[in-house]
C-alpha cells in the first residue's frame, strides 16, 4: 500500500546540505631520507618543546625539517599557510600541547 | 524524496470590473443586487470565495481555492476592482456607493441600500488558512531540500534520528511554518548572511528560519536570530574557536533596544533562567544553526571538557528602563534606541553575594574580590568578563552618583595585582605566570575587558559574573550587531 506524503509530513532540511568530499590519504612515505617534513606549531603553550624533540628525531633519521606556526590556536590555519606547507613539504605533523 | 509543490501561475484578471465576494459576508449579501445591476450594464466578473452559487443571477467564477484572492492581495470582501489591459487600475473595499459609482462610472447604484457598509475579512487572510495558502502559493521561495517522512515515521523521532537536535524535542520545520517564520523579516529567503563555522557553509535567511522554527521561535524573533548568526560568524567573534575549545564557554546573547519589549523578552526575575520563550529559543536557534548548517557538534569539533547548560540557549535582555547607566550596546558604540545584539563568549553565570554593602566603594571591592577569581585567581589578562549588576546593587551606585565608567575604572584599579602573587608556585600553586613577571604589577583585565549590563529581579542584593574565553584577536571579542527588520 502506498500513501502520498501529506503536506504536513514534509520537512525542510535544516542542514548545510553539503556533499562531503572524501579524500584518500596520500600514500605513506617509504622513507624519510631526504624528505621534507613540516612541523606546524598551532601556538598552544609548550607546543614548541614537543616539536623541538620531534625535529631532533627526524633529523637523526635523515629528514629535512621546516617549521611553521599558526598565528593563534583558536582559529583555523590561514589559507596561505596551508598552501605554503603543501608546496614545501612531503609530510606534515601538526602539534597540540599545553 | 522531493514533494512536488507546483506554484500555480498568478491568475490574470479579465478586463472590466472584477468583484471578489463570499456568501458568508453580510455586506456581500447586501450588495448582491448591485452586482446584478452592474452585470447588466457593463463587463463584470465575480469571484466567489466560498460558494460558486453566490451571488445568484450573475456568472460567478469559483475561487474557493483562493488563488485569485491570495495573489491579488484581497484583504476584505467585497472588493471591487477596475482592470485595464490585465492590470488593476482602481480598487474599492467594502460597500461605499460613491466609490463604487466612481470606479464603475455608473450612476444610481444600489437604490435603497445604505450609503456605506464595511466589508468582512477575506478568506485569503484567514489566520487558519493563511499558512496553508502560503505553502501552496509561495513554496518556490524556498530552496531547502524537502524531506518527506515515511507514513509510519514519527516526525519527532525522525528529526532526532537525523541528528538535528540539541537533545531537546524540535518543532517540525514544515514549509507552512518556515514561510510563516519568514514573515518576521523583510529580507529575502535566499540572501546569504554568513559563512557558518566550523564547516564554513554559506547560510541563507531561509536556513536560519528553518532552524528558528525547530528551536521554537516566533516569527517576530527572527530578526534577532539573524543578527546573532551574523555576529557569531565574524572573525572577531570567532565562533569556530569558541565551539572547538575545551573551555566551558559558548555564545551569550544580550539584547538591547525597544525590540526587547516588543517580543516580550525577560530582563527581570530569573533573567538567566527558564520560562521565557524568546530568551529560551533565540539562543537555541543560533546554536542549532551552528550545529546543523555549520556542522558543529559535541564530540566532533566541539571539544568542551564540561560545556555548560547555557549552550542550549543563553540569551537575555538588559533592563534598560530601571538602569542607572547607559545600556551595554551603547557602551560598545550603538546609537541610543537602536535594536542590537551583543554576543559575548561566556561561561555560565556565577553569583556575587553582598547583602551588607551600602557604599559604592565597599560594593566595588566585593565585585573586585570575586572578579579576581575568574577562571583562576593567578591568571590575568587572558579573559574578559560580563558583569551583570542586579537592581538592588545598582541602587547603591545610583544613590552615590557613580557612573558606569567610574565603577569600571575603580574595578580596574582594585584589580592591579603584584606579580609575586601570580607567578608559578606562589601560594603553593603550580599554576601561574612565568617567573619573569614577578616584579611587575599586572591588571586582571585588559582595558575594555570589563563589560557591565543591568538586569535581574528587583529583590536580592546580588550580582553575577559571566567569565569570558580567550580574549582579543587571539581568541574571541564581544561583537555588537544591529538588528535589521
Amino acid at each position: 500500500m502506498s500513501r502520498e506524503p501529506q503536506p504536513s509530513r514534509v520537512l525542510l532540511d535544516p542542514t548545510g546540505e553539503r556533499e562531503l568530499a572524501t579524500r584518500a590519504p596520500l600514500p605513506r612515505l617509504p622513507s624519510l631520507d631526504g624528505r621534507t617534513v613540516g612541523l606546524l606549531d598551532i601556538a598552544k603553550a609548550r607546543g614548541d618543546l614537543f616539536l623541538d624533540r620531534l625535529e631532533a628525531h627526524l633529523l637523526e633519521r635523515g629528514a629535512k625539517v621546516k617549521r611553521y606556526r599558526k598565528p593563534t590556536f583558536t582559529k583555523p590555519a590561514p589559507r596561505d599557510l596551508r598552501q605554503q606547507i603543501a608546496v614545501e613539504c612531503d609530510a606534515v605533523v601538526e602539534a597540540l600541547a599545553d | 524524496m522531493a514533494a512536488p509543490s507546483e506554484r500555480p501561475e498568478r491568475p490574470a484578471l479579465p478586463d472590466g470590473l472584477v468583484a471578489i465576494v463570499k456568501r458568508d459576508c453580510p455586506t456581500c449579501v447586501l450588495v448582491a443586487p448591485v452586482l446584478a445591476e452592474l452585470a447588466g450594464r457593463t463587463q463584470l466578473t465575480v469571484y466567489s470565495q466560498d460558494d460558486p452559487g453566490f451571488p445568484e443571477g450573475v456568472p460567478v467564477v469559483d475561487d474557493r481555492e483562493l488563488a485569485v484572492s491570495y495573489h491579488h492581495d484581497v484583504d476584505a470582501v467585497p472588493t471591487l476592482l477596475r482592470v485595464e489591459g490585465g492590470r488593476e487600475v482602481e480598487r474599492a473595499v467594502g460597500w461605499q456607493r460613491s466609490d463604487w459609482e466612481k470606479l464603475s462610472g455608473e450612476r444610481g447604484l444600489g437604490a435603497g441600500l445604505p450609503d456605506w457598509r464595511p466589508g468582512c475579512g477575506s478568506r485569503s487572510v484567514d489566520p487558519d488558512l493563511l499558512p496553508g495558502l502560503r505553502a501552496r502559493f509561495e513554496s518556490d521561495r524556498l530552496h531547502a531540500r524537502r524531506i518527506a517522512l515515511a507514513p509510519l515515521e514519527d516526525e519527532f523521532e525522525a528529526m532526532v534520528q537525523r541528528g538535528w537536535s540539541d537533545g531537546l524535542p524540535l518543532v517540525p520545520p514544515t514549509p507552512e511554518r518556515v514561510l510563516e517564520m519568514l514573515q518576521g523579516t523583510t529580507r529575502k529567503p535566499d540572501e546569504t548572511i554568513a559563512l557558518v563555522p566550523p564547516d564554513l557553509v554559506e547560510c541563507s535567511v531561509e536556513k536560519v528560519a528553518i532552524n528558528a522554527v525547530m528551536a521554537g521561535c516566533k516569527p517576530e524573533y527572527l530578526p534577532v536570530v539573524l543578527a546573532c548568526v551574523e555576529a557569531a560568524c565574524t572573525d572577531a567573534f570567532n565562533a569556530h574557536g569558541l565551539l572547538a575549545t575545551t573551555m566551558p564557554t559558548g555564545p551569550v546573547i544580550v539584547v538591547n533596544g525597544p525590540i526587547r519589549r516588543r517580543i516580550g523578552m525577560n530582563s527581570g526575575i530569573n533573567v538567566f533562567g527558564q520560562g521565557n520563550r524568546a530568551n529560551s529559543t533565540i539562543g537555541r536557534a543560533l546554536q542549532l544553526v551552528i550545529r546543523n548548517v555549520g556542522g558543529g557538534r559535541p564530540g566532533e569539533v566541539d571539544r568542551a571538557t564540561f560545556g555548560n547548560p547555557g549552550k542550549l540557549s543563553f540569551c537575555f535582555a538588559e533592563d534598560e528602563e530601571a538602569s542607572p547607566w547607559t545600556p551595554l550596546a551603547q557602551d560598545l558604540g550603538a546609537e541610543p534606541g537602536v535594536d542590537c545584539v551583543t554576543l559575548f563568549p561566556g561561561e555560565g553565570p556565577r553569583s556575587i553575594v553582598d547583602q551588607l554593602s551600602r557604599e559604592p566603594e565597599s560594593l566595588a571591592r566585593t565585585f573586585a574580590a570575586n572578579l579576581r577569581t575568574l577562571h583562576h585567581p593567578k591568571l590575568v589578562l587572558a579573559f574578559d568578563v560580563l558583569l551583570a549588576v542586579g537592581p538592588e546593587h545598582a541602587r547603591v551606585f545610583r544613590e552615590a552618583g557613580w557612573s558606569k565608567a567610574q565603577l569600571v575604572e575603580r574595578l580596574h584599579a582594585l584589580l592591579q595585582i603584584p606579580g609575586g602573587e601570580l607567578v608559578r608556585g606562589a601560594g603553593g600553586i603550580a599554576e601561574g605566570l612565568p617567573e619573569a613577571i614577578k616584579d611587575a604589577t599586572l591588571p586582571k583585565f585588559r582595558p575594555g575587558g570589563i563589560l557591565v549590563v543591568h538586569c535581574g529581579g528587583g529583590a536580592g542584593l546580588f550580582s553575577a559574573m559571566i567569565g569570558g574565553w580567550v580574549t582579543g584577536e587571539m581568541g574571541s571579542q564581544p561583537v555588537l550587531r544591529e538588528i535589521r527588520s
